[in-house]
C-alpha cells in the first residue's frame, strides 16, 4: 500500500508540475495534452472502480462521459454555464441512466455483462446522434468554457488544467476511501465469491449497482472535463471504440488499484503523441506494444515497472 | 405489401446467414477455448483483401477463393502460434486488451499493403445478374448463392460437431479440458485446429461479400460488433445459438429498417413517426439484444449462467 | 516534425531548453485533413492537390515554406487539439482543412481565435455560410447544400414527377434531401434514411423496386456509396437513372468501376472540365500519384494558388486584415476558371451535372455533360453578417 500513495504522489506531482515546464519550454500546447490526459483519467479511474474491484468490465463507459459533456452543452446553451451547475446535473443525469441500465445490465455475467453494457451506451450514441436540436451527428461548438463562481477564469488553460487536476485528485481521495470502506470489501467479496457473500446476508445486487451508479457519476465528470477542454461536444464521444480505450487504459495501468488507471490513461496517450510525432502509422506501433506489453507481463505496464523495479504488489 | 415483405425477409435471412459466418468462427472460438477475440473482424477483412488481391492476380473470383482460404487458414495458424496461444489461461481483460492491440496492427497493416481507398472484387460470371421473383421484383443470383453457402456450411458445422469424433473431442474439451488431455488427447493442437478453422470461416465471409460490398479498412470493426451481438443474444458457444440469434439479428435489422416507419405511422403524426423512425432504427438490434439478456441473462442458447 | 518530437521529450523526460523562437520570414501552413480510417481516402485526394500546387509554386507567397501535415483521425476532439496545436505550438499562419463538416464546427473556433485563417477543401457547412459565418473562414470548395440542390434543379428540369431520396441518417444526410427539395418541387415517391455506415441496401432496393419511381436521389458518401452503387446494379435496377452528389467521385470510382458507368452526380468540378489550368493539374496528378484525382484534390490545389496569390498581394502574413482581404479579391487562376468569393466567404460558381464514364485508359471518372447552375451563391449567404 505504500508503494501506491508513493507512486500517487509521484503521478499527481507530475502533473502539477506540467504548466510551469510547459511555460519554460515556451510550448502552453503541453497544458493542453495534459488536460485532456486528465479527463481520460478521470474516466478510467471511474471505470477501474466497477472493473477492478467489483468484478463489472463495462464496455459502455463511453456513454456516461457523452451524458457529462451534453449536460455542459445543454445548460450552455440554455445560458447556464456554472461549472458547479454543470457537474451536479451531469452527475444526476449520469446516475438516473446509470441506475436504470445497471439494474437491468447486472442481471447478466461475464460476457453477457461486457455486450449489455455496450448495447446500453450504443442506445445512448444513436440517441444523440438524431438529436438535431444539439447538431446531432455533427455535435455542437460551445461559445465558450464554463464559468467558476460567475467568473470566466477557466478561460485561462493554466487554471483549467489546475482545476480539473483538482477533480480527479479529488475523486481519487474519494474512491480510495470507497475501496478502503466496509462497502468496498463487501464488493470485493461479491467479486470473489457471490453465493458466500448472499450466505453471510449480503445482497451483491444492491452493493453492484450502487458502485456502478457512483462510477457512472464520476466518469460524466470525465465528460465535463472533456466537453471544456476541446469546446466542443459530439456523439463521437459516446462512441464504442472510447469505452475500449478506457477499458485498454485501466488494464494497460494495472486493474484494481485506482493509480494504476490514472497511470494507465497517462501512458496510453502520452504514448499516442509520441508515436504520433514519429510516424503516420502510430496505430501499428501502439498496437504491437499493447501486444507485447500483455504477453510480457500479467499485470499491465504498471506490473511491469513494479517486476523490474523489484517492488511487491 | 406481402409481396415487399416477402422479399425483405429473403434480405433479412440473407443479411443472418452472412452475420453467421462470421459469428460461428467466433462463437467456438469462444466458447470451447473461453477466449475473447476482437481480432476476428480484422480476419474477415483480411479475408476479403486477400480475395481482392488475388482475383486480380488470376483473373478469376473462384481461384482467388481457391487462394484466399488456405492463405487465411495459414494466417490463422501463425497468429495462434505467435499471439493466442500464450493468452489461453490469461484473463478476459488481458485478451480484450492482447487482440484490441492486434486489431490495431492489422488494420494499420492493411492500409500501408492495400492503401486506404475501397476496393472491390469483380462478380463471377455465372452468379452475376438477377432473376424475377414476384412482379416487378428481381433478387440478385450472387445473394442467393450466399444464404446456399451459409447453410450448407452450418450444416456441415453441425454434423462435424455432433457426428464426428473430433467434434466429440470439442465438445468434450470445452467441458472438461483437463480430462480430456489426461486420455491422451493434445488439447494444444485441438485448440490450435479450432483457431485456424474460425479464422478461415470469418475469412471466407470476407470473400464473400468482397464482390457486393466494398472492402475498406474500417469494413472489419462495423461487422465485429454486430457478430458479438448475435452470439451473445444465441448464447456463447452455441452454433444452434449463433444461427438463431444470426438470423434474428438480420431480420429484426432489416424489416426494423422498411417496416418500422409504415407501422409508426400508423400511431403517431407522420412528422412524429419519420423522427421516431430515425431514432429507433439503428437501436432496434441493441434493444433486442437487451431484451433477450434482460429475460435470459445467458442468451437464447446458452448454458452457462 | 523534429521539433514536436522534441518538445514531447522534454514533457516526458524533463530535459530540453526552451524550444526555439519563431521565425518570421517563413509562412507555415498546418494541412488538417482526414488521414486515417475509412475515410481516409479523401484526406489523401486533399493532400495530394495540395502538395502538388505547393511543388509547383516552391515558395508560396515569395516566401520560405513550412507544411505540417495532421491528421484528425475524422474525431472532432482530436481535431480540435490537433487545430490548436498547429496554431499555438506550431505557429501556423493558415490552416487549410477539414474534410467533414462535424470537424470544420470543432475547429474553426481554435485556428479562428488563435489568429490564423482557416480554408477548407471540401467542408461547407451551412452554419458557417450563414448566421456564424467568420472573417477568418474560407471555404474554396461549396456550401455543402448546393451539389444536391444542382441535382435537383436537373431532376426538375427532365420533369420528374416521382423521385425516390435516400441519404444516410445524420446531418449531413438530412441536409442533403433538404438541399434537393430546395430545387425540386415534383413529388416524391418516397424518402429513407438509412443507418449511417450501413453494408447492405438489399431492403432499401427492394423498396424502389417495387415503387419503380422516375429516378433515384442518393447522396451516400464513402464506402456506403461503393455498396449501394454495386448492389443497386446488381439489383438490376438501372433502367432508372441513378442521380446523387458525393456518391460517386474519382474516390470511390476505383472500387465502383463498371458498376457506376452511366450514373449521375452534381458537381463543381470534373477532371475534363474544360481549362488550360485544369488540363495541366490533371496531367500532373495522375503523372505523379497515378490515379484521377477527385474533386477534393481540385479544391486543395486551388488553396494553395488561392494561398499564393493573396500573401503575395499583401505582401506576407503579418497584416491579417489585408491578407484577408487578398484572399476575398481572389485572384488566382483556379481550375474551375472564374473563381470568385461571395460576402460569407464561400465560391460564387458554376455546377454542373457530371456522368460517370470509363475513360481510353481504362481508368473511371465523371465527366461533364451539361452546365446546370451558372454564377450560382448558396441559400445561407443573406444570413451572414460580417462585421
Amino acid at each position: 500500500m505504500r508503494g501506491r500513495a508513493l507512486a500517487a504522489t509521484l503521478i499527481f506531482a507530475a502533473f502539477a508540475a506540467v504548466p510551469p515546464l510547459a511555460y519554460w519550454a515556451n510550448d502552453p500546447y503541453l497544458i493542453v495534452i495534459a488536460s485532456r490526459i486528465v479527463a481520460f483519467a478521470i474516466a478510467a479511474l471511474a471505470l477501474d472502480l466497477i472493473l477492478g474491484y467489483g468484478g463489472m468490465v463495462s464496455f459502455g463507459h463511453a456513454a456516461f462521459v457523452g451524458i457529462g459533456a451534453y449536460s455542459v452543452a445543454i445548460l450552455g446553451q440554455a445560458g447556464i454555464t456554472d461549472l458547479m451547475l454543470q457537474l451536479l446535473a451531469a452527475i444526476v443525469a449520469a446516475s438516473a441512466f446509470a441506475l436504470v441500465t445497471g439494474a437491468i445490465s447486472l442481471r447478466t455475467r461475464g460476457v453477457y455483462f461486457i455486450m449489455i453494457t455496450l448495447a446500453f451506451a450504443q442506445m445512448a450514441y444513436f440517441f444523440f446522434v438524431s438529436l438535431s436540436a444539439y447538431g446531432g451527428d455533427d455535435g455542437m461548438t460551445l461559445s465558450s468554457r464554463s464559468t467558476l463562481f460567475g467568473s470566466d477564469m477557466l478561460r485561462d488553460d493554466g487554471i483549467f488544467f489546475y482545476v480539473s487536476l483538482g477533480l480527479l485528485g479529488a475523486l481519487f481521495l474519494i474512491a480510495t476511501r470507497i475501496v478502503g470502506s466496509r462497502f468496498g470489501r463487501v464488493l470485493r467479496g461479491s467479486r470473489e465469491n457471490a453465493l458466500r457473500m448472499n450466505a453471510i446476508g449480503f445482497s451483491p445486487f444492491r452493493y453492484q449497482l450502487v458502485a456502478y451508479v457512483i462510477s457512472g457519476a464520476m466518469a460524466s465528470v470525465a465528460g465535463v472535463v472533456l466537453a471544456n477542454q476541446t469546446k466542443f461536444v459530439s456523439p463521437a464521444f459516446m462512441n464504442w471504440h472510447v469505452s475500449g480505450e478506457l477499458i485498454v487504459m485501466v488494464v494497460l495501468g494495472g486493474v484494481g488499484n485506482l493509480i494504476g488507471a490514472v497511470f494507465g490513461a497517462v501512458v496510453a496517450l502520452v504514448l499516442q503523441e509520441f508515436l504520433g510525432a514519429f510516424t503516420d502509422h502510430w496505430q501499428l506501433w501502439f498496437g504491437l506494444i499493447l501486444v507485447g506489453v500483455t504477453l510480457a507481463s500479467r499485470d499491465g505496464v504498471g506490473g511491469l515497472v513494479r517486476r523490474l523495479t523489484g517492488g511487491k504488489r | 405489401m406481402t409481396n415487399l415483405f416477402l422479399l425483405q425477409l429473403l434480405n433479412g435471412v440473407q443479411l443472418g446467414i452472412l452475420l453467421f459466418l462470421i459469428a460461428a468462427g467466433l462463437t467456438l472460438v469462444f466458447g470451447i477455448m473461453d477466449f475473447v477475440n476482437l481480432a476476428h473482424g480484422v480476419i474477415y477483412m483480411v479475408g476479403a483483401y486477400l480475395l481482392v488481391s488475388f482475383a486480380r492476380m488470376t483473373g478469376g473470383y473462384w481461384t482467388g477463393l481457391a487462394l484466399t482460404l488456405p492463405t487465411v487458414l495459414i494466417l490463422g495458424l501463425a497468429l495462434e502460434l505467435l499471439v493466442f496461444r500464450h493468452l489461453y489461461d490469461r484473463s478476459h481483460l488481458d485478451q480484450v486488451l492482447a487482440t484490441f492491440g492486434l486489431v490495431m496492427v492489422v488494420t494499420e497493416a492493411v492500409q500501408i499493403i492495400w492503401g486506404a481507398a475501397p476496393l472491390t472484387a469483380a462478380m463471377p460470371e455465372a452468379l452475376s445478374g438477377s432473376i424475377p421473383l414476384i412482379g416487378p421484383l428481381r433478387y440478385p443470383v450472387f445473394r442467393l448463392a450466399i444464404i446456399a453457402a451459409g447453410l450448407l456450411t452450418g450444416l456441415g458445422l453441425w454434423y462435424i460437431i455432433t457426428r464426428t469424433r473430433i467434434g466429440m473431442r470439442l465438445r468434450a474439451g470445452a467441458t472438461h479440458r483437463g480430462i480430456v488431455s489426461a486420455l491422451g488427447v493434445d488439447i494444444g493442437k485441438l485448440f490450435s485446429l479450432i483457431f485456424a478453422f474460425g479464422a478461415m470461416l470469418a475469412g471466407f465471409a470476407g470473400a464473400l461479400v468482397a464482390p457486393i460490398l466494398s472492402v475498406d479498412p474500417g469494413m472489419g470493426e462495423s461487422v465485429l460488433i454486430l457478430a458479438f451481438v448475435v452470439i451473445v443474444i444465441g448464447g456463447i458457444g452455441s452454433i444452434k445459438g449463433a444461427f438463431a440469434g444470426a438470423l434474428l439479428v438480420g431480420i429484426v435489422d432489416t424489416l426494423g429498417r422498411s417496416f418500422g416507419p409504415i407501422v409508426l405511422r400508423a400511431v403517431l403524426e407522420p412528422a412524429a413517426a419519420g423522427q421516431a423512425g430515425r431514432v429507433l432504427a439503428p437501436m432496434l438490434v441493441y434493444i433486442l439484444m437487451a431484451m433477450v439478456l434482460a429475460v435470459r441473462p445467458a442468451g437464447l442458447f446458452g448454458a452457462k449462467a | 516534425m523534429t521539433r514536436k518530437m522534441l518538445t514531447i521529450l522534454a514533457a516526458t523526460t524533463c530535459l530540453a531548453g526552451p524550444a526555439a523562437a519563431q521565425d518570421d520570414d517563413t509562412l507555415k501552413i498546418g494541412v488538417l485533413l482526414t488521414l486515417s480510417g475509412p475515410a481516409a481516402v479523401l484526406g489523401e485526394q486533399a493532400r495530394d492537390g495540395f502538395q502538388l500546387a505547393a511543388d509547383e509554386i516552391g515558395e508560396i507567397g515569395g516566401m520560405t515554406t513550412e507544411i505540417i501535415i495532421a491528421d484528425d483521425e475524422q474525431k472532432p476532439d482530436i481535431a480540435a487539439n490537433k487545430a490548436r496545436e498547429l496554431v499555438e505550438r506550431d505557429g501556423a499562419d493558415i490552416v487549410v482543412g477539414p474534410i467533414f463538416s462535424n470537424i470544420a464546427g470543432a475547429i474553426v473556433q481554435p485556428v479562428t481565435e488563435g489568429g490564423a485563417i482557416l480554408i477548407s477543401p471540401n467542408a461547407g457547412p451551412s452554419n458557417l455560410a450563414g448566421a456564424e459565418c467568420n472573417k477568418a473562414f474560407f471555404s474554396v470548395s461549396y456550401q455543402n447544400d448546393q451539389n444536391h440542390e444542382v441535382m435537383g434543379a436537373y431532376a426538375k428540369g427532365q420533369g420528374y414527377d416521382n423521385v425516390f431520396l435516400i441519404a444516410p441518417n445524420y446531418q449531413a444526410g438530412q441536409d442533403s434531401l433538404a438541399g434537393f427539395k430546395h430545387s425540386y418541387d415534383g413529388g416524391v415517391a418516397g424518402e429513407l434514411f438509412t443507418q449511417l455506415g450501413q453494408l447492405d441496401f438489399s431492403a432499401e432496393l427492394a423498396q424502389i423496386a417495387a415503387m419503380q419511381p422516375d429516378a433515384v436521389f442518393a447522396f451516400m458518401p464513402g464506402g456506403m456509396g461503393v455498396n449501394l452503387v454495386k448492389q443497386y446494379r446488381q439489383a438490376g435496377l438501372e433502367t432508372i437513372p441513378f442521380l446523387s452528389a458525393f456518391t460517386v467521385d474519382e474516390s470511390t470510382l476505383p472500387a465502383q468501376q463498371d458498376a457506376a458507368v452511366g450514373f449521375f452526380s452534381g458537381t463543381n468540378w470534373a477532371p475534363d472540365l474544360d481549362t488550360e489550368k485544369n488540363k495541366a493539374f490533371v496531367a500532373a496528378f495522375e503523372e505523379k500519384f497515378g490515379k484521377v484525382p477527385a474533386s477534393y484534390a481540385a479544391h486543395g490545389y486551388d488553396a494553395a494558388y488561392l494561398i499564393d496569390a493573396a500573401v503575395r498581394a499583401a505582401g506576407g502574413v503579418g497584416d491579417k486584415d489585408a491578407l484577408i482581404a487578398a484572399l476575398e479579391a481572389a485572384d488566382f487562376d483556379s481550375v474551375r476558371g472564374d473563381f470568385a468569393f461571395g460576402p460569407n466567404h464561400f465560391p460564387v460558381q458554376d455546377f454542373y451535372l457530371a456522368e460517370v464514364v470509363k475513360r481510353d485508359d481504362g481508368m473511371f471518372a465523371t465527366s461533364i455533360v451539361e452546365p446546370i447552375f451558372e454564377d450560382y451563391a448558396d441559400t445561407y449567404v443573406g444570413d451572414c453578417q460580417m462585421d
